[in-house]
């Protein structure tokens, strides 16, 4: 059963044993061709721990309501498929619906993306990489959960590898109902996310710095192989 | 040689001209590529809401030194190539700090952006970068060749380095342009600047079907807004260079505007009639075409 727990709250189920890394995450020593000894640690020489800052706006309202308009009309969505609801993401592209006269653009690396799609149901292992694309986001960045698996788990709402709430473990802008909704539906829903941004409240990566612990908690409750360190940026 | 001040305003105002044009004129491209494929495509000033975006992004990573520097080598390419070059033949203001060997130094400023981008795209770690770099070091080198000899073929042909004293050999009727002067040179420096435009059928270096974003993978914020700065920058700065040495320069900005615009179409009406080559395809198709067609035209001056 899933952790169910406040922002702010004490995570009141218990916590799970650490299980030891794996193998090739474990420290060890290289020996290079040239006779030199080297230790190797992959979590710490792979990722960095500093876990995440809250980035204030801008000081003064009108560059940050300029800047949010800005962020509004410009969005790239991280292009990772993560549930059967992905698939209506590609009708968004074609001349039927052509999202980009929205300024909306898909772009294949977290990195330059500032909406994360979670299409669909998340699976344990796919959450563990949604979450790491998340962190690897720059603030300010935006979830959107789209169709109902998850909202409640829609029909895998009694499976033992999908999640059920997508906000526990992300923090999440909107949601688009539906399974799966129609193209028009994801088209009216980033409508309403430009709302939202315009307005100045699209500060989830705010809320997943404030909130950190509480996130945490709640992902490493589904997720039994963590092997990562607790931030990915 | 005296050195005047005045330059540097007008130097600025070319900046700020092309930065502008090149905005519109990159997006104008995007909307016609998008209509040929039955789409609106983006509003026309959607390049100027990204390129404020991403400066406006809060949080910004780092992945070294050189990660700092690649964007910056990239816009100093860019940037670079079009203040040595003058601009509007015969406008004194215009004509930027170009001088006597300006063809060398340009030439030079086309590989340096790419060399920096090499270096931090490497150091980003990023596989794809890694492999994107590989795979545009050599299309570039490849492409880079033709491109030379043309040059070297116009430089023969009118007996200057002088990019000012080219255009000045072109002037009096378009049949004096080095178009129909020396049509191979141009042959080969156009199918050169095919490989460089970074559209399809050589775009093997950002390879949206395979590694999506190529070199630039790990950049984002600031990084890649400079870099974005650059891409509106660097076409048009290399399209002036292929506008004055093949196409008798530009007298004034509306000559300017069409013609940088005609020749900006070439590329684009290329990429999007013909899918995309491999890495092997495309190097094999410079030196099967391109190349030789550049000996010839040496050889032929
Ligand atoms: S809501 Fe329906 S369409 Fe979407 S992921 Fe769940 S089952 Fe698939």
């Amino acid at each position: 059963m899933e952790a169910f727990v406040k922002p702010g709250e004490k995570n009141r189920l218990k916590e799970r044993p650490e299980r030891p890394a794996k193998e090739e995450l474990q420290p060890r020593v290289v020996t290079t061709p040239d006779g030199q000894e080297i230790t190797v640690e992959p979590l710490k020489d792979y990722y960095c721990e500093a876990p995440p800052k809250v980035h204030p706006p801008a000081y003064f309202k009108i560059v940050e309501d300029l800047f949010n308009w800005a962020r509004a009309e410009s969005i790239w969505i991280l292009g990772f498929g993560t549930g059967c609801g992905a698939i209506e993401m590609r009708p968004l592209m074609t001349p039927r619906f052509d999202a980009y006269r929205y300024g909306i653009q898909w772009r294949p690396t977290p990195r330059q993306a500032n909406l994360f799609v979670i299409s669909g149901y998340l699976s344990v292992k796919t959450l563990k990489r949604a979450i790491r694309s998340y962190e690897q986001m720059q603030n300010p960045k935006y979830v959107v959960g789209l169709g109902s698996c998850t909202i409640n788990g829609g029909m895998y709402w009694d499976s033992y590898n999908t999640i059920k709430r997508l906000d526990r473990y992300l923090p999440v802008d909107l949601y688009i109902t539906g399974c799966m909704p129609r193209p028009e539906a994801l088209l009216a829903g980033f409508l309403e996310l430009k709302k939202i941004i315009k307005a100045g409240k699209g500060e989830g990566a705010n809320r997943y710095a404030e909130n950190f612990a509480w996130y945490k908690a709640n992902q490493k409750q589904v997720i039994h192989d963590w092997d990562m360190p607790d931030y990915s940026w | 040689m005296t050195f005047e001040w005045m330059k540097i305003p007008f130097a600025l105002l070319t900046l700020f001209i092309v930065v502008n044009y090149g905005l519109l004129l990159t997006a104008l491209m995007q909307k016609i590529a998008a209509r040929v494929g039955g789409r609106h495509g983006i509003p026309i000033y959607q390049n100027y809401i990204d390129l404020l975006k991403n400066y406006a992004l809060r949080s910004a990573i780092t992945h070294g030194f050189m990660f700092y520097l690649g964007p910056v080598f990239r816009l100093t390419g860019g940037v670079g190539l079009l203040l040595f070059v003058p601009i509007i033949y015969g406008s004194p203001m215009f004509s930027n700090m170009s001088f006597a060997g300006d063809l060398i130094l340009a030439l030079y400023f086309i590989f340096f952006g790419s060399l920096g981008m090499a270096l931090g795209a490497g150091e980003s770690g990023h596989p794809y970068s890694a492999i994107g770099v590989t795979r545009g070091l050599s299309q570039v080198t490849m492409a880079e060749l033709p491109l030379a000899l043309a040059v070297f073929a116009v430089a023969v042909q009118y007996q200057t380095l002088s990019i000012t004293e080219i255009v000045a050999a072109q002037q009096g009727g378009f049949l004096h342009w080095t178009l129909f002067t020396n049509p191979l040179a141009v042959i080969a420096a156009m199918l050169s600047f095919l490989g460089s435009m970074m559209r399809p059928p050589f775009d093997v270096v950002l390879a949206p079907q395979e590694i999506p974003i190529g070199p630039p993978t790990e950049y984002h914020s600031a990084y890649l807004a400079l870099m974005q700065t650059n891409r509106v920058i660097f076409p048009i700065a290399k399209i002036v260079i292929f506008m004055n040495l093949f196409f008798g320069g530009a007298s004034n900005w509306p000559v300017f505007f069409v013609k940088v615009f005609a020749i900006y179409m070439v590329s684009v009406l290329v990429g999007v009639v013909f899918p995309r080559f491999r890495v092997e395809q495309s190097i094999r198709w410079f030196m099967v075409w391109a190349v030789p067609i550049g000996i010839a035209a040496i050889l032929i001056v």
